[in-house]
């Protein structure tokens, strides 16, 4: 049994500022991560970040992902422990992780969960063929092994991440046919759209894949238009001859461990999915427990580096560490947040959380 | 529309073009950042106090075309790559723009390179003057190049002839 | 399907080695993940759905989905897209949902 005040669950850049948050309040931290390296998805990250200098703003996420760990590492009272895979949160307090083929325990006074989302799947005709892959899948293979996923490929999704990806995959030396998008307008930056575009790249909006082609692996891909009500019109069929079709339609908060440890859960589609009820401090209906970066609800990795320190913040403060200094820290980040989140594009997460915040109530 | 096709339109451009005065100036910096996003690096990029401080990390980039003299730094550090200097002073013929540029392969100075537009077309050639690509830029590489003034506001990208991915 | 030169990145690689798919040898990286080898061998199509046997390829290539399970050294259900690859290795289309010995 390993004891520890403060035990974070995902080192990704949620996770890490957390850790750090709260081991430079004195905590004693136990970080534990399923991968062998930090970041998380920071490390295929190859564009310049948004937001504003405290969150790195104008670094690519691979240099991010860095600096994060640095500061991880460099912090006494945070142990750090890689491959290690969470399989349970217990009433006790206690959580159960694999670890390099062992089982071991983990006592912790409190929990930060910051697992991160994963991809979604969309419905058509032969999408389980070979080459049809998940955007995270693609910056996987190509920004982190260096290896193409193909020669040609469909985006599906005109979000931020079908967006950054097709530039990712030009800068890889991957043609992109075009990038289909369900909606009549662009859900991403239009700063990342008019990149893709200016670099030949057509986006079809109100478009959406009809069937994917090939009998061992996709060989191609058939996209068809969408009217007002979303449905398709038949008679605008497009052909494509790509081997490579890349979903990238959303994530989904990764909520299986917080469901498990019996935190009160919501459906809030705003968020990604379903997500723990907490407080404005990212603790869970269970007081032990609090929730950091997109398993809290998919957004940006700006608001995850700022929602994890305040997690870590808050988690310190309730074991009656930090002063009036941590306060201050604690409104400086909630104020960041805020800031992040005050513009247009970020009214869907101010909806989201409208739901969440509510308090914890009493049929949990 | 700019919000279904990812190109900004001729009413969107009227926003950011500086005056043709201004431009008849020398070097100046044009945003094409159209959208309230968190995003501030090009005024704390900034030296010349030209881009102004924001007071929501949600505001467009304000530019005070008087102060700014196309240094583009701020070209370098926008996350976006949405900033784009042009200078009309340069020739009699032609004008100079410095366009951001992250693709392989580089251009090399004199080279003459295919010029597109924001929809990625063909629109011309362009003789690359200069590349900039200093450990500060991070790898976003500005490239200084040529066209004839009458496609400053068109020329955006840039396509390098004998571009390969490595193996093919 | 190697990238060579990229504008931003550089990759390190470990030493190259050789391993078997379903007999065949190839070459890839020790310790890059077993699909990204054979993804650059232009293999993609990793095991077969039980019931009706169609093919499938990685998906998530993090270790959540469960599409890319292959028997590795006679270990079946082993999840090519995170286990590492080192010399030698047996790797071998699964076939059934494996058993475990």
């Amino acid at each position: 049994m390993i004891n520890t005040q403060i035990a974070v669950i995902g080192g990704g850049p949620a996770g890490l500022r957390a850790a750090v948050a709260a081991a430079q309040l004195g905590a004693q931290v136990l970080l534990l991560d399923e991968s062998d390296h930090l970041g998380g998805q920071l490390i295929k990250q190859t564009h310049k970040f948004f937001g504003s200098q405290q969150q790195f703003a104008g670094s690519r996420g691979i240099a991010i992902a860095k600096k994060l760990e640095a500061a991880a590492r460099s912090q006494e009272n945070i142990a750090i422990l890689q491959e290690a895979t969470v399989l349970g949160i217990y009433e006790d307090g206690v959580l159960l992780a694999e670890h390099k083929g062992r089982v071991i325990k983990v006592r912790a006074q409190r929990i930060i969960v910051a697992v991160g989302a994963c991809e979604r799947m969309l419905a058509f005709p032969n999408n389980d063929l070979p080459g049809v892959y998940g955007a995270g899948a693609v910056q996987t293979l190509m920004n982190v092994h260096g290896v193409r996923p193909g020669r040609r490929v469909l985006m599906v999704g005109a979000g931020n991440i079908g967006l950054i990806v097709t530039y990712q995959l030009l800068q890889a030396g991957v043609e992109v046919a075009a990038i289909v998008e369900a909606a009549p307008t662009i859900g991403g930056y239009l700063v990342h759209a008019a990149k893709v575009r200016r670099a030949g790249v057509p986006i079809y909006t109100s478009h959406t894949i009809k069937e994917a082609h090939g009998e061992e692996a996709v060989e191609g891909a058939t996209i068809w238009q969408l009217d007002a009500n979303r449905q398709p019109v038949a008679g605008t069929e497009r052909h494509f001859a790509v081997d490579v079709i890349c979903l990238a339609v959303g994530l989904s908060p990764l909520s299986d461990l917080l469901w498990q440890a019996g935190c009160q859960m919501k459906y809030v589609p705003e968020l990604g999915g379903t997500v723990a009820v907490r407080d404005a401090h990212l603790c869970t209906s269970n007081p032990r427990i609090y929730v950091a970066g997109d398993v809290a609800g998919v957004e940006e990795a700006s608001s995850a580096m700022v929602e994890g320190q305040l997690a870590g913040l808050s988690a310190a403060l309730s074991l009656g560490l930090g002063g009036k200094e941590a306060q201050e820290q604690l409104a400086e980040a909630k104020a960041q947040l805020s800031a992040l989140r005050a513009g247009p594009v970020g009214e869907k997460i101010r909806a989201g959380l409208a739901w969440v915040e509510k308090g914890v109530t009493a049929d949990a | 529309m700019l919000k279904s096709t990812g190109i900004p339109t001729v009413a969107d451009l009227a926003e950011v073009l500086p005056t043709e005065e201004r431009l008849a100036k020398g070097p100046v910096a044009i945003i094409e950042c159209f959208q309230r996003i968190p995003c501030n690096p090009c005024a704390t990029a900034c030296r010349q106090d030209a881009i102004r401080p924001f007071a929501d990390i949600n505001d467009r980039p304000q530019i005070d075309w008087d102060q700014c003299n196309g240094c583009a730094l701020c070209v370098a550090n926008c996350p976006g790559l949405a900033i784009f200097v042009v200078d009309m002073t340069y020739s009699e013929t032609e004008a100079l723009l410095k366009l951001p540029y992250e693709l392989l392969p580089l251009p090399q100075p004199g080279e003459v390179v295919t010029a597109l537009n924001r929809a990625g077309e063909p629109v011309g050639k362009g003789r690359v003057i200069r590349v900039q690509n200093p450990p500060t830029f991070e790898r976003t590489a500005i490239v200084h190049l040529a066209v004839p003034r009458e496609l400053a506001q068109e020329v955006r990208n840039i396509m390098v002839e004998g571009e390969t991915d490595g193996t093919r | 399907m190697r990238i060579t030169d990229h504008p931003i990145l550089q990759f390190e690689k470990g030493p190259k080695v050789t391993f078997t798919f379903d007999g065949q040898q190839l070459e890839g990286y020790e310790g890059e993940p077993i699909a990204a080898a054979l993804h650059a061998a232009g293999i993609r199509t990793l095991s077969h759905s039980h019931v009706k046997k169609r093919p499938r390829g990685f998906f998530c290539a993090i270790g959540a989905c469960s599409s890319c399970l292959m028997t590795v050294d006679g270990v079946p259900n082993v999840r090519v897209c995170v286990e590492k690859l080192r010399a030698g290795m047996r790797v071998e289309t699964q076939q059934g949902k494996g058993v475990l010995r």
